[in-house]
């Protein structure tokens, strides 16, 4: 078995072909095999979300995570990037799935590629993997605790999102849902009335709620971190993606 | 959690960044996730310039005691000079 994967930081066309800086990292195998759109959180284009694009690798997948905040210069540092997408309010919804459009189109032009397309985000991505999921033909999504997919962000917070809940009969592929039990943002109550109103609408979902376990509990570089919840999350995850992202 | 909650403010000064001393024009004010301080949530202060780009910015991730301790010696520093000698007015009338 080959093992052995490429990593390493390369263009892409975003929304209204934009060009988009973006992390990819695939195996060097010859297996057909899925792809992966990894949506960073807010904080930015990081050193762990480049680490979670090299774990779907690592796991067999072609994975690609968009610096969905390119759009605020090259060669600035991405926690600047974020500052500024920040004090602009965010990235638009539009946007948002322009972009992951565009990362699954590249993905999907990979040799190898099997034609299938996961989508997976945290924080902020988790909300967008949600909008993703139900403005595009997806495969199989990821929300790991995204919030205001159910209800409105503060008025006064200037934030271009909003509740995603009215687009929720588009959602084109199932949804495993991995949320923290001690979250807040969004808390157990903003779970359920997402997980009722899929119920409702016949779509295929999954959620886990992790006990003792909050808001990024999948974040290895912070306070936040559960391992109990993460490692399970991620066992989760694998087997998700490996029932539906498969040949 | 992601408060989304960002205090937005018009700034008149100067900061020095990584690529030196830039004037300032904005400031942003949120508790949130930090980039770099080990702390879950921090008070996060980002001094800029969006005219000179994205890279004319200081940040500063502060817990919230540190946040309210500077508050204070702002106040203090302030209080203890004359009223206005720092004031942006009162440069403008000088020069």
């Amino acid at each position: 078995m080959n093992d052995a994967i490429w990593a390493g930081t390369i263009n892409i066309a975003g929304h209204e072909d934009a060009e988009l800086e973006a992390y990819l990292a695939r195996p060097l195998g010859e297996e057909a095999r899925g792809g992966v759109v990894v949506i960073h959180h807010m904080p930015g284009y990081d050193e762990a979300s480049k680490e979670i694009v090299r774990k779907f690798a690592a796991h067999g997948y072609a994975a690609v995570c968009p610096n969905l905040y390119s759009r605020e210069g090259a060669g600035v540092s991405p926690d600047d990037q974020a500052a500024a997408a920040r004090a602009k309010g965010g990235v638009a919804d539009e946007q948002l799935v322009g972009d992951v459009a565009g990362a699954a189109a590249h993905l999907n032009g990979l040799e190898h590629a099997n034609g299938k397309i996961g989508v997976i985000g945290f924080c902020s991505g988790g909300r967008q993997t949600f909008l993703a999921a139900c403005s595009l033909q997806i495969d199989a999504a990821v929300d790991c605790y995204g919030a205001f997919v159910v209800n409105e962000p503060p008025a006064e917070s200037g934030m271009k999102a909003t509740s995603l809940l009215s687009k929720a009969p588009g959602l084109s592929c199932p949804l495993l849902g991995l949320f923290g039990a001690d979250d807040s943002f969004p808390g157990p109550e903003e779970v359920g009335v997402l997980a009722a109103e899929l119920d409702k609408l016949g779509k295929e979902h999954e959620f886990h709620s992790y006990p003792d376990a909050g808001h990024g509990f999948f974040a290895v570089d912070r306070p936040s971190y559960r391992p109990a919840a993460a490692v399970d999350g991620w066992k989760k995850i694998f087997d998700f993606y490996g029932r539906h992202l498969g040949a | 959690m992601c408060t989304y909650l960002t205090q937005r403010i018009e700034l008149e000064g100067a900061a020095k960044g990584a690529t030196g001393w830039f004037t300032l024009s904005d400031g942003a004010v949120y508790v949130d996730h930090p980039f770099h301080a080990c702390h879950e949530h921090t008070l996060n202060i980002d001094f800029t310039n969006p005219g000179e780009g994205p890279s004319a910015r200081v940040a500063v991730e502060l817990t919230e005691e540190a946040a309210l301790a500077l508050v204070d010696a702002i106040q203090k520093a302030l209080a203890s000079a004359p009223p206005g000698l720092a004031s942006g007015a009162h440069a403008r009338a000088a020069s």
